[in-house]
Parts: structure tokens; sequence; C-alpha cells
């Protein structure tokens, strides 16, 4: 088989560019050139894994293996609700990988489902709170208490001037028509039930999700 | 499959697909858009099973299939119309299941009168209303109720609910021979749905069509089974219930539901979009499809109590359901004595849904707006009206990961890098939150089959960055102290008494996920221990329940949605991995999988059965029955509410205990499911004159245009929407990643080599496609995947596009959604997306393009329009906003 960065372990390759391929001597007095591995321990082929080792693979690692704990989740893609394992170490995420223990996907991830990791530590996250002002040309970057503060009194002011009691004949509606809430079906259940507490009790009915998109 | 089977969820697990013996899959590219469920149906066919994938597209799912089936996309009713009389026609149906375990013997009321009478109308059509009036849709002389979602429909036409009378049995004739049964009304419904008819409709050959109707009867029986598989590609439609309904039909004939490797498995597209209708964020329903209430008819809780029991089958038990989530929401201000704060809800006045908001929003009606997860204006219909929606808003909050369209639609859109609208013009106020990850919160997801698995924090979310459960609990407690000084006024009341005390936790104390599922599973209000499960709730306030068909998953104060027992510790069920409701049970309506003592069909399909030493039902999976009662029991005429149901009733939520084959209730547009055009087609319908659905909701507004409905010389093409592998739905979740952009970094379109001939279109090269809505560009593919079919003698040419791409993101591409109408199904305001007619042209010819909500794209046709409806059945736009929209809805499908 011929080495090449394709069937290499991708640590191989961190010698500036440079495969090793020759081992440290094992002891046995003979130069450790490969093919003479290979004739000893009758590994023809060399895909035992122990042939092509050297000391150097001795001492790698998966970086999966290092972590400080290991938080068993699922993929947030599409709804095979596929097993994933969360490798934390320092408080930092550094892998993600499909659960193999997982009934649904024993230990599979879709190309979406792989790219979990870029996902929730990439850069493109925006970690601030923004606000655009009416007419505004340009986001500004707002407190998120404030933030907070300012759409609890929208909702109140909206929901007070728009209140509906009853209708025309007189039947009861008890509601707001002047807010609406759109999105549910990448949130969890314990979110979704909390919205629809707290929107149903301000009376806002139109309260949507992707169900019907 | 609410109407049909009692319950609004895929019946079984992906992994039970390794069972059947056949599977269809269609109106999905399974293999590209759930590869990890894919695995299952790869198993089985190496098990021997084949495989069939029917889809205008041939896609890695055909390539692997037995076989592929190339359909015009909007015809499937047809198709599976056809397999439906094929069926019965040669007798191949499972006579003891169909007869024992579905209403086909069932008798319905003289009055009725179906397609075949009416043109392509059922009996009882209101033309001043511009619906249905169902009542001849009925059992003679019964009142049945629909089991899922509306219960309320039927008996809101007819005003008071009159004396509620359980199913009768002597309205049966076991011999399905009388011609007012079911079964012969069923004969005659599809009687011209021949192989000649699916030929000439959907273009497929009649031989390749036997072909597969044969493999499904032959795999069918006590020895073998087989499955549906479907996802948006059968709900996108202005039809698209009933599609799922002629599958449920087929399912039921052939013996399939309840059984394994049998029963219909929805895909969904979201993480949790099953669990968004369980726990609705939907407008029409409260937690556990019981229905929001209605301003006109559910005047008083003792009104809505007596209009949504059931005086049979299990939605008997509603007032218990109802009571405890109103205990759970109110905790101690909830009382018998003011009826347990019922008239603390708001009511509903019509349809509430996405697009009448959107629609209010754009006439100014609604001023705030939550988003929280979604990306309407690209992953939603008509992304132009979506956008001038946004703008006529004061307020907007949209919480996401990054700046979606959605947030940035007032300065990056369409219209607005081509000068039509002026960001300086807009007056919408915008608020961006950004979101904290799902390895950021505690939570749970449910799947697809119905299955809830809980996320464990990992790590704190970073900066401002919260989950919606902090951000939703922490508004909640800003408005109580808004209000408090104003809670002399009624109105406020709600606010006051909403029980909102999560304890909190963490650095950045936040509610305990934990808490709420808490809340959620339900506990009695003396000591808050945790309920068993729905069995344990009652209708005396003793007990408090935010969902009931949740309850069991957080029994004994343990999180069953976070047990993670390995898959090899265990058989295949795998019944200790996470928790599925109802009460964990896998696959729906297992008593099925019996005969009718209780024993199974057959050793090869046994499930649950039996067992006559310990006196109960049991077996491999959780047994979807009353689990003492034997296949014996027969209820007596005084029976009410569950204790009406007898040891042969495996649907345990319908009001008779039987699958619906014709549903007598529940549905707007009709008890049985009838090819109609989509509202832009090809061709004229070859089945009926009524063209389109007459139920349909419609948008007659100058911002919504439509095509002609067949025969648009502008618009000749059929035009459908799909997904691809690395990207996910709007986009949200994959154009910012460069990992996924990479692999598909660019809008295309696919066309056929003959279409390419045709319009001049070269392959890697531009293309504009077109339609009143708006244009988009797009790169070509030219690929014999695509084929023309011959349909009604005409060839007809298709073009696939798939909808990630919009104006942000590291990649960039028009969004195939501008190109989509709003009009809908009627009844789940579902819009159509996977069928509908457009123009495309080689080059950039979009330029100058302007979008139909800035001014017109192109000129009015000058013609008469044609009609989509017969005579009869026309109507005149309803509302101010010249909308037609259906009265109540269920809530999934």
């Amino acid at each position: 088989m011929t080495p090449s960065p394709g069937n290499l372990p991708s640590t191989y390759s961190s010698n500036r560019g440079i495969y090793r391929l020759m081992p440290e001597k094992d002891g046995s007095g003979l130069p450790g050139w490969p093919v003479l591995r290979q004739l000893k321990n009758g590994d023809l082929l060399g895909l035992n894994g122990v042939t092509a080792g050297s000391e150097r693979t001795e001492s790698l690692a998966a970086r999966t293996k290092t972590a400080d704990r290991v938080v068993g989740s699922v993929c947030p893609y599409c709804a095979v609700g596929c097993g994933q394992l969360i490798y934390v170490k320092d408080e930092r995420i550094i892998d993600i990988e499909g659960d193999p223990a997982s009934p649904v996907s024993n230990g599979c991830l879709c190309p979406k489902g792989a790219a979990t990791f870029q996902l929730v530590t990439g850069a493109h996250r925006v970690s601030h709170v923004l606000y655009r002002r009416p007419y505004g040309m340009e986001w500004e970057k707002i407190p998120l208490e404030r933030a907070m503060d300012m759409v609890a009194a929208r909702v109140k002011k909206t929901r007070d001037e728009s209140w509906g009691d009853k209708d025309q004949d007189g039947n009861p509606l008890r509601r707001t028509m002047a807010i609406a809430h759109l999105g549910g079906a990448t949130l969890d259940n314990e979110e979704n039930y909390l919205i629809k507490k707290l929107f149903t009790n301000l009376g806002i009915v139109q309260v949507e999700n992707q169900a019907r998109i | 499959m609410g109407t049909s089977f009692g319950r609004g969820g895929a019946t079984t697990f992906p992994g039970d697909l390794v069972n059947s013996d056949v599977i269809v899959i269609e109106g999905s590219n399974m293999a590209e858009c759930h590869p990890v469920a894919f695995r299952w149906v790869m198993r089985a066919r190496e098990r021997g099973a084949t495989v069939i994938h029917v889809d205008p597209r041939f896609t890695r799912t055909s390539a692997v299939a037995n076989l592929h089936v190339p359909i015009r996309a909007g015809s499937d009713i047809v198709f599976l119309g056809g397999i439906i009389r094929y069926i019965i026609e040669h007798e191949r149906y499972f006579k003891e299941y169909v007869v024992n375990y579905t209403n086909a013997s069932a008798i319905i009321n003289d009055a009725f009168k179906d397609t075949e009478d009416l043109d392509g109308l059922f009996s009882g059509w209101d033309k001043k209303k511009g619906k249905y009036e169902t009542h001849t849709w009925m059992y003679q002389g019964v009142d049945p109720e629909p089991a899922a979602g509306d219960r309320e429909s039927d008996v809101a036409r007819k005003g008071e609910a009159t004396q509620r009378k359980p199913i009768q049995a002597e309205h049966t004739d076991a011999t399905l021979q009388d011609p007012r049964c079911v079964f012969q009304i069923l004969k005659k419904h599809y009687s011209r749905y021949t192989p000649e008819m699916v030929e000439e409709a959907c273009g497929i050959p009649q031989s390749l069509f036997i072909r597969v109707a044969e493999t499904l009867c032959r795999n069918s029986g006590r020895e073998r089974t087989g499955a549906f598989v479907y996802a948006v590609g059968w709900t996108q439609h202005t039809v698209g219930v009933q599609y799922i309904r002629s599958a449920a039909i087929i399912q039921l004939l052939l013996g399939n539901m309840g059984r394994p490797g049998g029963g219909i498995m929805a895909l969904r597209g979201h993480a949790s979009i099953q669990g968004s209708t369980d726990i609705p964020t939907l407008y029409n329903l409260l937690p556990g499809y019981l229905p929001m209430p209605k301003a006109k008819h559910d005047k008083d809780l003792k009104t809505y109590l007596r209009l949504n029991t059931s005086p049979s089958g299990w939605w008997g038990e509603f007032p218990k359901y109802l009571v405890s989530l109103l205990k759970a929401w109110y905790g101690d201000a909830a009382r018998e004595d003011n009826d347990w704060c019922y008239d603390y809800l708001p009511t509903l006045t019509g349809d509430h849904s996405h697009m009448n908001t959107v629609v209010d929003m754009a006439d100014g009606v609604v001023k705030g707006y939550f988003v929280m997860g979604e990306n309407p204006t690209v992953g939603s219909m008509h992304g132009a009206l979506q956008r001038k929606g946004l703008r006529q808003l004061e307020w907007l909050v949209v919480r996401d990961f990054q700046l979606i369209e959605t947030a940035e639609f007032w300065r990056s859109a369409p219209e607005i890098e081509r000068g039509e609208v002026k960001t300086s013009d807009i007056s919408t106020e915008v608020f961006f939150f950004p979101a904290a990850a799902h390895t950021e919160k505690d939570g749970s997801f449910t799947n697809t089959q119905r299955m809830l698995q809980w996320h464990k924090k990992a790590i704190e979310p970073k900066g401002d960055s919260r989950s919606e459960l902090d951000f939703i609990f922490k508004l909640g407690q800003r408005l109580k102290e808004l209000y408090a000084s104003e809670y002399d006024q009624r109105r406020n009341w709600p606010i006051r008494d909403m029980t909102w005390n999560y304890p909190v936790e963490g650095p950045l104390e936040e509610p305990s996920a934990e808490a709420v599922l808490h809340e959620i599973n339900g506990f009695t209000v003396l000591d808050r221990k945790p309920v068993e499960g729905f069995t344990s709730l009652k209708d005396d306030g003793s007990t408090a329940c935010g969902c009931w068909i949740y309850s069991g998953s957080y029994r004994d104060g343990i999180n069953m949605t976070a047990r993670r027992k390995p898959c090899w510790e265990q058989e295949h069920v795998a019944p200790e991995w996470a928790w599925v409701w109802p009460h964990n049970r896998r696959i729906l309506y297992n008593r099925a999988s019996a005969d009718l003592e209780g024993k199974p069909w057959s050793e090869r399909k046994k499930l649950v059965w039996w067992d006559e030493q310990k006196k109960e039902w049991t077996g491999a999976d959780e047994p979807d029955f009353i689990k003492k009662r034997p296949p014996s029991y027969r209820p007596s005429k005084e029976a009410r509410g569950k204790e009406t149901l007898s040891g042969l009733d495996p649907f345990i939520m319908q009001a008779d205990g039987k699958g619906w084959l014709f549903v007598p209730t529940g549905l707007q547009d009709g008890p049985l499911p009838v090819h109609y055009e989509p509202q832009e087609s090809v061709i004229k319908n070859p089945l009926y004159g009524q063209q389109c659905n007459p139920e349909r909701m419609e948008w007659m507004r100058t911002d919504n245009p439509y095509h002609q409905p067949f025969d648009d010389p502008r618009f000749p093409y059929l035009l459908t929407t799909y997904r691809l592998t690395e990207h996910h739905t709007a986009g949200g979740m994959s154009r910012w990643l460069s990992w996924l952009s990479e692999l598909q970094p660019e809008m295309f379109c696919e066309v056929s080599p003959e279409l390419a001939e045709e319009r001049g279109l070269k392959n890697g090269e531009w293309a504009t496609i077109r339609t009143l809505r708006g244009e988009i560009e797009a790169r070509v593919l030219v690929t014999k995947r695509l084929r023309p079919l011959r349909v009604k003698g005409k060839r007809i040419h298709q073009i696939g596009l798939p909808y990630h791409w919009s104006t942000k993101g590291l990649i960039r591409g028009d969004a195939a959604n501008d190109l989509i109408s709003f009009v809908g199904d009627p009844n789940v305001s579902i819009q159509e997306s996977k069928a509908f007619t457009g123009n495309i042209e080689a080059g950039r010819k979009s330029k100058s393009r302007r979008y139909v909500t800035t001014g017109p794209v192109v000129r009015k046709l000058r013609s008469r329009e044609r009609e989509r409806d017969l005579p009869g059945a026309r109507r005149k736009p309803e509302t101010k906003h010249g909308y037609k929209a259906a009265e109540a809805k269920e809530g999934n499908v």
C-alpha cells in the first residue's frame, strides 16, 4: 500500500509535510525499515495497524480522550434525532460525535449532523444583542437587560392599545390581534411550553411555527 | 393521520422499517434528506424487502430503490387512488382486518352524495358560505367525534350540540355488501381511478403502475407487511391532508397498521417539529391537541367541555386533561367555583395561521412580531410578501444564531438591492437577540417518531446568548411586574394568576428545564409528586398537567427523556432509550398486530398479544390499548367514554375505535380523498369538472396573483422545490458554515436535456425562472434525473428547485420560495410549494425585475381567466383581505 495523505491518519503528515517512513529501531538489531518489520510480523499487506506504527503513533490519542467530560445530546438539525456526544475540555466544546449507543443512529451522523461542531462553535455566531431603530441604517449594540425591558414595554403598549374584549355579537374574545409569534420546530418542548403559556395568557393567539411551512 | 387513525403523529419508527417487506417512499427524498434513518431502508432491502420510490426526480433514493416511478408533481392522489381501486377490484384486501378494525362496514347517511355523482363535489356544499356542511357525511343515525384537533368544527357548524350518542352497532354490515356501507362507497368512489387514468394523469406507464400495486398486495396479509414513508412532498399541497389520507386507506385495506414493518412514517425536517405540534406553538391548539376555545361556541367551560368530550372512545377523558392543564397554568387560582379559570383563555374567530398573520401584517393589523429559530423571508412562501409584512410592523424581535435574512430584511433583500425600497423609509424597530445552541441549554426535542430525547447543557452560553426558555421566562417576569399595578382590570388576571415560579440555576440564573418538564408531565396538587401517566389525571382539580400526552415522561421524578441505555443492551424496540408519547408506545395502534382472539396474525409479524394467563396485553412494545381489556370484551348499550371501546377496537382515540377509511367528521374538504389539480397546473383536471380543491384557502390580492389554473401560455412548466443533504431548510443552520457551504455552494435548477434544448439552456450557465410573484436566477443543471412525462397526451416538463439560498451567509443565491404564492390546504393551512407553474429562460434576465409587492413583473393576461371551480362552487372573496379561510384546523398531518 502506498502511503498517501488519503490513507494515512492525518497526524502522520505533521512532520514538515514528509511522511515518517523510517521508524526507530525496535531493539531487534535490524534497521526499522517498514518492509523488514512487515516480514517479521507476517503482515505482508501492512494493514494490521501495528507494523506501520511508530513510537509517535503510540503517543498519539484522539483529542476526545482528553476531554474533561462527555455530555449526551441530540442532533439539532432534522427530526430523525440522532444521538450526539459533546466533548468538553476547559469549559469549551472540543468535539461533537455521533453516539454509538443510540438505537436511532448507532453513532452515525449525516453531513449536517457532522457539522454541528462548527454550528455551535463557529465565528459566525453573534454574541451581542443588536438594535435597529426606526429608519436606522445600521445595527447598534445595546445591553441585554435594556433590550429585555424595551421588548416588555413594547408588548405591554401594543397589547393595551389593541385589546379586544368582545366581538360585535358580544362573544368573548379576550385577546390582542396585534402581536404574533413564529417559530418552535427548532426549539425544545420546554421552551414551546413556556412560549404557549405566556403568550396565551397575554391574549396572543397568533402563535405559529414551521409545522405549516 | 389524525383523522384516519386518531393521532397526528408517525405511527411507527424508522428502525422498524427493517421489518418491512415492501417500503414505498413517496413525497420524500429520504436518502438525501434523512440519510441516517435511510440506513434502515437499506437494511430492509438487504433482507429482501422491495423498495419503491415515487418521485418527479430520480434522486439518490431512487438510485438504490428497486423501482423508481417518475410522477407528475401534484398527481399523487390519482396514483394512490389507483392502488386503492386495484386492491378492491382484485379483492386483495385483508378481509378479517378490514371488517373488524376499520369502519368499512359502517352505514353512511342516506343523504350522502359522492364526487362521482356531483362531478367533483361532495354533498353539502354551501354556496353562500363557500364551504361544506358536513352532516351528510355522518354515519347513519349517529354523531361520531373526529379524534384530532378540530373536534369542535362540525358541532360548531351545527350550532348547539344535540344529544350525543355513541356509535350503535346495528348500523353496520359485516358482509360489506350494503350499497350505503363505507366499503361500497369506497369502491364506487375509486372506480374511475383506473390504470389508464393513472397513466393519463400522472404520466406513469400502466405496466409500471401495476407492478407497484401488485408488489404492495403481494407483501401484505398475515405473514407480510409494507410501510409508507412521506415528507413535505406530500403535505405542501392544497390537498396535502388528503394525500396522507390516501396512504392511510391503502394501509388499512392491506392490514398494515399497528404491525411490525407496517404503518406510515412521516419524516419531519426540524429537530422538534413533532414536539411543536404536541406542545403547540400553533394558534388553534392547546397542549396535547386540546382545541383552543372558539368565540362563537365555547362561551363557558360547561359548553366547551360538552362540545369537546366524546361520548365514546378515549376522548371521553377530555375534561381530565383540560382541567389538569388549567390547574398547571393557574395553580391555586383555578377553582371549581370559577370554572378553573377557563375564561382566562383567549378565543378564536377563524383561521389565525401564519399566512393570515402575514397578510394582516402587510395590512397593518399586526404591530409586533416575535420570530424564534425560524427564517420566514427565505423558508416561507412568497418572500416578497413576507418582507412587505415586516416593513409594516412597529417592532420585530428575532432570536437566532446570526443575522439571518429575516433580521436584516430592512437592509438586505432583493427589493432593497435594486432600489425599489429604501432602508431609510422602513420604520420597523428591530431587536436581535443571540440564541443559545442546544449544547448550551437543557431540554428535550421530540423527533419524527414521537420520541422525546433530552439534551444536556454542555457549557454556558457566551456573551448575550440565551435560551428561549430564559428569554420567555424573564420576559414573563417583566410583564408580571409591569402589570402589577393594573391587576384591578380583569384582562390582566391571567398574567397575575399564571404560575411562573420556576426555580433558577447556574451563573446566569436560568430557569430549570427539568422543572418545566415536571409541570408538563403533571403532578398531584397536594404534594407536587409527579403522576405516573395520563391515566392518573383527574377532573376534580387534584392533579395538574401541562400536556397530557407527555404525561409519564417524568414519572417518579425521573427524567425518562434522558434515558440512554445503549441499544446493544436492549431489544430492537429499545424501550429504555428516551421516552415516546403516548406512554412509551413505540408502534401506535399495535393491538392490530394481533387477530380477533388477541393472538399475533403470524409468528413472523408478532408484536403485542393477549396473555390468557395474566389476563393482560403484553409483547415487545408497550400495548397501545387498555391493558386489562380482553379481546372478548363488548360494551353494553349504556357504556360511555372509553368503556365503549370493545376488545376489537385498536384505534382507541377514535369515537368508534376503528381505523377510518371514510372520515365522517373532522375534515373540511371531504370524507374521502379526491384528485384536484394544484392551484396552478399544466392540465385540466382529467377526473372531474371541479378543477381545484373547492375548500382551498386563497388570498385574492394584487400582491398575491395567481396564474391561470391550467394552460397558462406565460407559465407552461411545472415547478417543484426540494432540499439538499448539505443544507437545512432556510439555511440559518447551514449557509453560515464553511464545511457545508463548500459542499453545496450555489443555487441551481434541475432541468431535463429535452427542456434545455427547448429553452436553449446550457449546463453550468445561468437561467431566469419567473412567476407572477417574482423572478430568480439560478445555475442550470441539465440532467436526465428529470425527464419529460406524457400527461393527457401532452409532453410535460418539470423543473426542480432547491430552496436554501438567499441574500446573506457565506454563500448567496436567489430564494426559490420567492416564486410561490399564498394558497393553502383547508385542513391545516399548509401552503402549496411542491407543485406550481412558471417559466424559464436562458441567461440572467432579472436585472430590471420587480417584485409583485413593488410593481408587476409580468403584464396581465388579456384573455378571460379560466375557472377553478364548478359554477355551483364559485365563491366571492369573503373578508376585507379578500382571502378565503377555513374555520378550524388540526395541527399536524
